[in-house]
């Protein structure tokens, strides 16, 4: 295992509701890496607070990569105001295969670990069609 | 269709706007009238970073808005209106008052000085006033964060029978 993956500051997960913490657990059960990822909630802040909040987890872990979900939702808006005065990269749209890949793959760059994670993660969303109804 | 909802809400552009409200009815632009934000590029640049291509973002001063209002309510598409606090949406009613009849509460948060009157609205006295001076001009005032809960009135927020809708 790459030594890099102890001790590199975790990422910050920040969603609506209680998303940040299931994505964080779903992480645990499947890789028992977790550890790597911190969860964060919007729920009950205003966009001040939240940027705050955020500000200070970043402080606080040194994390240099937030996955937020929705696009312009308050979670990816409060991380893109980190992105003027912090050594950070924002990831929208998370996804669970995304997660999974980033923390399974540390890499030195930041950038570069989550640009593979959003490369592997993203065509993991599809339809499948079942058959009994003529599809 | 014009500018079908006038929203006061901290966040400004979030989920619940763009979503919640704005993928049920067609959602075809956005104002946001905010005076720091009309005069920060930067801040424009980041409301407009995660929305979707397809929908346009106005950003205005109240003076601007003023001026403009008409020229949004022309529009063939259904639009949404942000301030992010109560003064800004009454001086805005005041300068227009036979077009805005209706005003959203969608989300005014926790504050040292602000009492809840629902889980996602917090009001100061002054703030109250404020509302109850928009009612007073006939500007309908109701409390809703997304369209699926249920509208609570101005007259029924300060008595406190929303509390037990809000979760």
């Amino acid at each position: 295992m790459n030594e890099r993956t102890d001790t590199a500051p975790p990422s910050i997960v920040l969603a609506h509701g209680e998303l940040a913490a299931g994505l964080v657990s779903a992480v645990e059960q499947i890789t028992g890496m977790g550890s790597r990822l911190v969860a964060m909630s919007n729920s009950g802040l205003s966009g001040a607070e939240l940027e705050q909040r955020l500000r200070a987890m970043v402080e606080e872990t040194g994390a240099k990569v937030v996955f937020t979900d929705l696009p312009a939702g308050s979670c990816n808006i409060a991380a893109f105001r980190l992105l003027r005065d912090r050594d950070v990269v924002v990831v929208s749209g998370v996804n669970l295969p995304t997660l999974l890949h980033f923390v399974l793959h540390p890499n030195p760059s930041p950038a570069s670990a989550a640009a593979e994670a959003v490369e592997r993660g993203a065509p993991t969303l599809k339809v499948t069609l079942g058959t009994a109804r003529g599809n | 269709m014009a500018i079908e909802l006038y929203r006061i809400d901290d966040r400004l552009i979030h989920g619940q706007v763009i979503v919640g409200w704005g993928q049920p009815m067609g959602l075809g632009f956005l104002v946001l009238v905010d005076d720091e934000v009309a005069n920060s590029e930067w801040e424009q640049e980041l409301y407009r970073m995660g929305v979707p291509p397809e929908l346009d973002v106005f950003f205005a001063s109240v003076a601007e808005a003023t001026v403009q209002l008409d020229q949004w309510n022309r529009d063939k598409r259904p639009g949404i209106l942000l301030t992010s606090d109560i003064d800004t949406m009454a001086r805005l009613a005041a300068a227009k008052q036979s077009t805005i009849r209706a005003v959203n509460l969608g989300g005014i948060h926790h504050r040292a000085d602000r009492v809840e009157r629902l889980r996602y609205l917090y009001l100061t006295g002054d703030e109250v006033r404020a509302l109850q001076e928009l009612d007073r001009h006939g500007v309908e005032v109701t409390a809703r964060d997304v369209p699926a809960s249920r509208p609570v009135p101005l007259s029924a927020l300060l008595e406190g029978a929303g509390r037990e809708g809000a979760a």
